[in-house]
């Protein structure tokens, strides 16, 4: 990724676009990456705004409420069956969801 | 007799189901003809069960016929929005992704909506995984608001807010990440309510953002919203965040409201340049009403509150960016097989998900998705989601403050009217301005309402006001939106949606 924005300012270019969709896993078209490209530029110049307040003495929020861990009980309790799991897949085979290769046809 | 019932508020419907007058496969049946008359105008619902609404409404029939001890609301039908887990029924959350899927179990709201015996009559439409304001972002296409078919509903669940404004259901179920409730609410002339989050389980939502989700009532009148939220909220075991404390009386606070001696803070973010003034012009008539009753108006400022929108623009999509990884062509939903990956050989399962998820979602989602990307990318994670986070600390201390000076906060709920379809669709940024005044709340995770205050000069069309309580006093937005509805109702001599045009559709059935 290119350098830090404190030295830059915030843009995002069309190299960055095709990176990040990438790494999100998304195929974007041509069009689609001269379409968001800019719109995305526009947003992140806007969002950048938060860096004016945001001052190193001041704690993070990651959730809005003071929140504690749960447990429970560690006791078998209803849940899906095997079959309604299943329902939804697009392939099943042998009472498994059935995927495409996830390593490559050498390995 | 049906247009009749179908006028009626839901505590109202309640009255009669309770007494005999009516039965709750009569009240289903004059809700299912009424979608049938107006929907292809307004398209509030993506499904419509008639079947398992009738028959759940003949249960309950049966049950009440027997002489059990049923839910007040039990018998009065509902719309609950797409992005909720409804067992056998197909829940898409707006996108080709989840097109046709059919969720193995019920959310926990579901449960308890089911167990009180309220019909529901389908689900309703919404930008897609509820990104958007206006429901133009959803895949199956939009929605249109009752009091200007030109115009959008709102969104996200601008769906069931035209579905209450349509007199298509008496009731709904929205979410509200960003405002999701309450700007439908506004532009629609209707009451939406985003419960303290953890107030409502949110197991068996589709995650949108997880630390800003809620779900939450729609509906025509204050109490009716009490009603709802009293039956759908509290603690629930499957949420983590839920709340484990038992949630204030909200009916009662409907009934006894009473403004008087208490503090209403008017925000000075939330209400200058950049919002219509015929909004304006009915907010300062409500405020001024609350100040007749008897509450001490007071002006209080949240300086920080001008960063909310640039903090739920990182914080929102970095969330998102993560919970939609889970669409991934695997176990459920779209599974796109190109005819061969990037070298030409048999398709990896990457190249699958690349494919798919290209194909299954829309333009905001992928939007979304890449800004959340790129702020949680090493190099960009300080700057911008860890400010982003900073300023929500920022944020949550303007509530504390504005909170230890008034009782509740207020505010026009959205800038403008209904704007039309089209005009801000491909202007990101125009239309995420829609949720300025609604966003706070849900980065605090404190309680807000939104109610209609009147119809804007300029264009005839509904304005919302927004009040907004401390997390967990989720009762005082019922007890000054009870106080102030009463009022305004008592000055249109009516609920502002009786002076909303009637549909075309609806005058040839009747006709």
């Amino acid at each position: 990724m290119p350098e830090t924005p404190e030295t830059t300012g915030p843009s995002i270019s069309r190299a960055d676009v095709a990176h990040l969709a990438g790494l999100a896993r998304i195929d974007l078209t041509e069009a689609e990456l001269d379409h968001l490209a800019p719109q995305l530029s526009v947003i992140v110049e806007s969002v950048a705004r938060v860096r004016e307040v945001a001052d190193e003495d001041v704690p993070p929020t990651s959730h809005p409420l003071p929140v504690t861990n749960v447990f429970r009980d560690d006791v078998v309790r209803p849940g899906l069956s095997a079959d309604e799991a299943l329902a939804a897949a697009p392939s099943v085979e042998q009472q498994r969801f059935s995927v495409p290769q996830i390593l490559g046809e050498e390995a | 007799m049906s247009g009749d019932l179908l006028k009626l508020t839901a505590a109202d419907l309640a009255e009669r189901l309770a007494a005999g007058e009516v039965s709750s496969v009569e009240a289903t049946q004059a809700h299912l003809d009424r979608i049938a008359a107006v929907d292809g105008d307004v398209h509030a619902f993506l499904l419509v069960d008639t079947e398992g609404a009738l028959a759940q409404a003949a249960e309950i029939d049966r049950r009440r016929a027997s002489g059990a001890a049923l839910h007040r609301l039990a018998g009065v039908p509902i719309a609950v929005k797409d992005v909720v887990a409804t067992k056998g029924l197909p829940t898409t959350a707006g996108s080709r992704l989840l097109e046709g899927w059919v969720p193995p179990y019920d959310a926990t709201l579901v449960t308890r909506l089911r167990g009180a015996g309220l019909p529901i009559l389908g689900k309703t439409n919404m930008d897609e995984f509820a990104m958007g304001s206006s429901t133009e972002h959803s895949a199956f296409g939009p929605s249109h608001n009752p009091w200007d078919l030109e115009r959008t509903p709102g969104g996200s669940g601008g769906g069931s807010a035209a579905a209450v404004a349509a007199f298509e259901a008496p009731l709904a179920i929205g979410t509200d990440t960003g405002g999701s409730i309450r700007q439908p609410g506004a532009v629609t002339g209707t009451v939406g309510v985003k419960p303290t989050y953890g107030g409502v389980s949110r197991y068996g939502l589709v995650a949108l953002a997880s630390s800003l989700d809620q779900a939450g009532p729609v509906t025509r009148t204050v109490l009716d919203a009490a009603l709802l939220h009293e039956l759908i909220g509290g603690c629930d075991p499957l949420d983590s965040t839920s709340i484990d404390a038992p949630m204030p009386d909200l009916i009662g606070s409907v009934c006894n409201a009473d403004v008087r001696g208490l503090r209403v803070g008017v925000v000075r973010e939330l209400g200058g340049e950049g919002y219509q003034a015929g909004v304006r012009a009915r907010f300062d008539e409500s405020v001024g009403l609350l100040s007749d009753a008897g509450a001490e108006v007071v002006e209080v400022s949240c300086p920080h509150f001008d960063y909310a929108l640039a903090a739920y623009y990182l914080i929102l999509p970095s969330e998102a960016s993560s919970n939609l990884a889970r669409f991934d062509a695997m176990r459920y939903g779209l599974r796109i097989l190109p005819e061969t990956g990037p070298d030409g050989g048999v398709p990896s399962a990457e190249d699958v998900m690349r494919a798919t998820r290209a194909t299954g979602f829309g333009d905001e989602a992928k939007r979304r998705i890449i800004l959340g990307t790129y702020a949680l990318s090493s190099g960009y994670y300080d700057a911008y989601y860890g400010s982003a986070q900073k300023v929500r600390t920022l944020i949550a201390g303007d509530f504390e403050q504005a909170f230890a000076q008034a009782d509740v906060l207020v505010s026009p709920t959205a800038p403008t009217t209904a704007f039309r379809l089209g005009e801000k669709l491909d202007d990101p940024l125009a239309m995420y301005l829609n949720d300025v005044a609604t966003i706070p709340a849900n980065l605090a995770g404190v309680p807000g309402l939104s109610l209609p205050s009147g119809l804007a000069d300029e264009d005839g069309l509904p304005a919302g006001f927004q009040i907004l309580a401390p997390a967990t006093a989720d009762d005082r937005l019922y007890r000054v939106g009870g106080a102030l509805e009463t009022m305004l109702v008592d000055r249109w001599g009516g609920l502002l949606l009786d002076h909303a045009p009637v549909l075309a559709a609806a005058r040839e059935v009747s006709a």
